[in-house]
């Protein structure tokens, strides 16, 4: 398995606007199915699918409570966006201070040469 | 003072703000020049942008595409909505990683702000689930670590 494997499985999982939803709700606290499902329109079979795709890209995981299977989201699998959001957040800077040093060289917009 | 400051807006808008010292006209060319974007627009160290199609006109195509010396790559595509030189620039953009990313549509705004430009790009993603999605799960707290290093960047380069 390629390194780039599992955040393609992450952002392919949050391609879905119902899962992307689902996540933010997970991102204030633990739920289960049913209370990830009432707002929603579609069926608990439908949402409990959702949340298998998150958990297998590694978004989300859950434990056994009893009866309860509820889900939160996985801080490991987090790590991994964080770090790529991390990196895109760096790397603007980054670029930027590089802008900065190439307007220092030229700071006047040359004249259109055509 | 031109640290970047990423501020969230309403339910699924992202606001990034920096200023330059240069004034709009030149700031506006270095975002639309494929030769001045190649040259800064390389996020971390390390990395090159060996393609650069950005047909600065209104439906023109974007498209940026990084390497590295380890042969890592990703791209961008995307097309311009509006431009309004030096003001403004409105464009839809989404990574390939390979997969794509979900649309984002940025505008872009140069004010003149004395010798120099302030530049705002708003971010508006589909949703405030998608945002949430990539904000609340972590973007915000790396953000301190950046600045320190950038910090560093800049006593080093004195």
């Amino acid at each position: 398995m390629s390194r780039a494997a599992p955040l393609d499985a992450a952002f392919s999982a949050l391609a879905d606007p119902t899962r992307r939803a689902i996540l933010a709700r997970l991102v204030q606290g633990e739920a289960t199915v049913n209370e990830l499902a009432a707002p929603f329109s579609i069926s608990q079979p439908a949402i409990s699918r959702h949340i298998k795709v998150l958990e297998e890209a590694g978004l989300i995981v859950r434990r056994v409570d009893g009866a309860r299977r509820p889900c939160r989201i996985a801080p490991a699998a987090l790590d991994n966006l964080d770090a790529y959001l991390s990196m895109l957040r760096e790397g603007l800077e980054r670029s930027y201070a590089r802008l900065d040093r190439l307007l220092a060289d030229n700071p006047r917009p040359k004249k259109e040469q055509r | 003072m031109s640290k970047l400051t990423l501020e969230t807006e309403g339910d699924a808008v992202v606001v990034v703000k920096r200023r330059f010292d240069a004034p709009p006209a030149a700031v506006f060319r270095a975002h639309t020049d494929p030769d001045m974007l190649q040259q800064w627009m390389l996020g971390p160290d390390g990395w090159t942008m060996p393609v650069c199609v950005c047909e600065a006109r209104p439906g023109g195509a974007i498209r940026y595409e990084w390497s590295n010396a380890e042969g890592a790559g990703f791209y961008l595509t995307g097309h311009f909505v509006e431009l309004d030189p030096p003001r403004r620039i409105v464009h839809v953009e989404r990574m390939h990683l390979p997969d794509p990313t979900p649309d984002n549509r940025v505008e872009t705004t140069f004010t003149p702000d004395d010798e120099g430009t302030l530049m705002v790009m708003r971010m508006t993603l589909p949703d405030a689930a998608t945002r949430a999605a990539m904000l609340e799960t972590g973007m915000e707290h790396g953000m301190e670590a950046s600045y320190v290093r950038l910090e560093d960047t800049w006593s080093a380069e004195g």
